[in-house]
């Protein structure tokens, strides 16, 4: 685990107003490691997540992803910053008003230049990796949520990041859609792309991560392999956090 | 005393109407470009853009346009200025119109989900494309109603520029009904080429939304 983090978050403070909801956070990422990051609601593992792609400021500490750091109000900084980021959000955020199909290309074609063929080659490559090869040239609303998931990580896919941020990816989606979001991401993880995802999975995040961080009030509470934190919990809040959940 | 033939009235109010249409249009496209101008001055968050424009909203939503229209004319005569009858109205209803406009494409703008704007940043979208592919197209959508509504305002609205000595379709009908003694037919005419103007407007706005969902 020498190698150089492909994340790199040290000091990091964040403020809404006078309320801290990130009180320090220091945290690398290897490449190729999955991070699942569980807590509360409130406990700021969210803000954390997008801290790290620019979508949240924060007022201390530095950020880095592949090397590239994230300075906020340098529109160039952060334009190269999000190259090496794709994120995928709870409620989907497909764009409504283009096919699946150009939802996929468009940030392609307008950030890296690609050729519309090149562009569309890919497109149609990733949208058969998430299964719905068929649904290129569907809208958005003609989908199931769980197919809208799935485009939108074939739509993150196809700018080609180093890290990928997966916000909450399954909440918004009915049970029985859950699984086909998970076996993609699952597939993901096994291709060695970097994730870190907020998840209420637990399950999940105890097969897939190699680490999982617990948040508590702002602050990294524990953090280890997910047999040792699921398994043998340290904290008073750790243990009542999983307890919870059962 | 002169005849009139109705020939005579509709000829006269056609002319005149040539000053409407020219009023509208400078309004229309004025105040869109001005408009826009300030919507995104705001939305990429220029420096003081916020307040300054919101202060500008106020002020010329606040005021009416007949007191604008005099302030460009006269208003501007004491400072020095001399300005023609032409320069004043189409200042002042570009400053009237680009107010209102940039107010309603912001409500539109701002309609669009929070979400959307951040798909857009985590692809790395700039500010100009996530505006030209993002946000714009579907804001546009529903930016037609409200828009076109206000424009067969505007239309209307340029009556009030027979103030300052324009002789357009409003003016131009009060003096031939004052030559003719025919205030009813010729009041009648004039509402009809109101209308002749505004509609195909509506019209053509509830062609634009149709195709919108049709074509998306």
């Amino acid at each position: 685990m020498a190698a150089e983090p492909i994340v790199h978050i040290q000091g990091l403070r964040k403020r809404f107003g006078t309320n801290e909801v990130l009180k320090g956070i220091d945290f690398d990422v290897q490449p190729g490691e999955v991070v699942a990051i569980i807590g509360k609601s409130g406990s700021g593992k969210s803000t954390l997540l997008r801290c790290i792609n620019g979508l949240e400021e924060f007022q201390e500490g530095a950020l880095a992803v592949d090397g590239q750091a994230l300075r906020h109000g340098d529109a160039k900084a952060m334009r190269a910053l999000r190259q090496h980021v794709g994120m995928i959000f709870q409620s989907f955020n497909l764009f409504p008003h283009l096919t699946v199909g150009r939802n996929v290309m468009l940030a392609p074609k307008l950030v890296k230049s690609t050729s519309p063929e090149e562009g569309e080659k890919t497109a149609r490559k990733l949208l058969e990796r998430v299964g719905l090869a068929e649904k290129f040239d569907a809208w958005p609303d003609q989908l199931s949520g769980g197919q809208q998931q799935r485009v939108a990580i074939a739509r993150a896919l196809a700018m080609q990041p180093s890290v990928m941020l997966c916000d909450e990816i399954t909440s918004a989606l009915d049970p029985e859609l859950v699984g086909e979001v998970l076996r993609v991401v699952e597939s993901l993880a096994d291709e060695g792309m970097t994730l870190l995802m907020v998840t209420h999975e637990m399950n999940f995040a105890r097969k897939v991560s190699d680490r999982v961080v617990f948040m508590h009030a702002g602050r990294i509470h524990e953090m280890g392999p997910p047999e040792q934190l699921f398994g043998a919990p340290q904290t008073a809040e750790l243990k009542q956090f999983i307890a919870a959940l059962h | 005393m002169v005849e009139f033939s109705l020939w005579d009235i509709l000829r006269n109010l056609l002319l005149a109407a040539r000053w409407t249409v020219a009023l509208s249009l400078i309004a229309f496209i004025g105040g869109g470009l001005v408009g826009m101008a300030l919507l995104l001055a705001r939305l990429a968050k220029v420096p003081g853009a916020q307040r300054g424009v919101a202060a500008y909203v106020q002020l010329f939503q606040g005021t009416p346009l007949l007191m604008q229209l005099f302030l460009a004319y006269f208003g501007l005569a004491l400072f020095g200025i001399q300005v023609s009858a032409w320069v004043a109205a189409g200042v002042a209803l570009t400053l009237y119109a680009s107010a209102f406009l940039t107010e309603i494409w912001r409500g539109c703008v701002n309609a669009i989900p929070k979400g959307q704007w951040e798909a857009a940043d985590s692809l790395a979208l700039s500010f100009g494309e996530k505006m030209r592919h993002v946000v714009g197209p579907q804001a546009l959508r529903i930016a037609v109603a409200p828009t076109v509504g206000f424009l067969v305002q505007v239309i209307k609205g340029t009556a009030l520029a027979s103030v300052i000595g324009f002789i357009e379709l409003t003016k131009a009908g009060t003096m031939i009904s004052n030559a003719t003694f025919k205030p009813f037919i010729v009041y009648a005419c004039v509402a009809l080429m109101y209308f002749a103007l505004c509609w195909p407007v509506s019209a053509y706005s509830r062609r634009l939304e149709r195709s919108f969902r049709n074509g998306r």
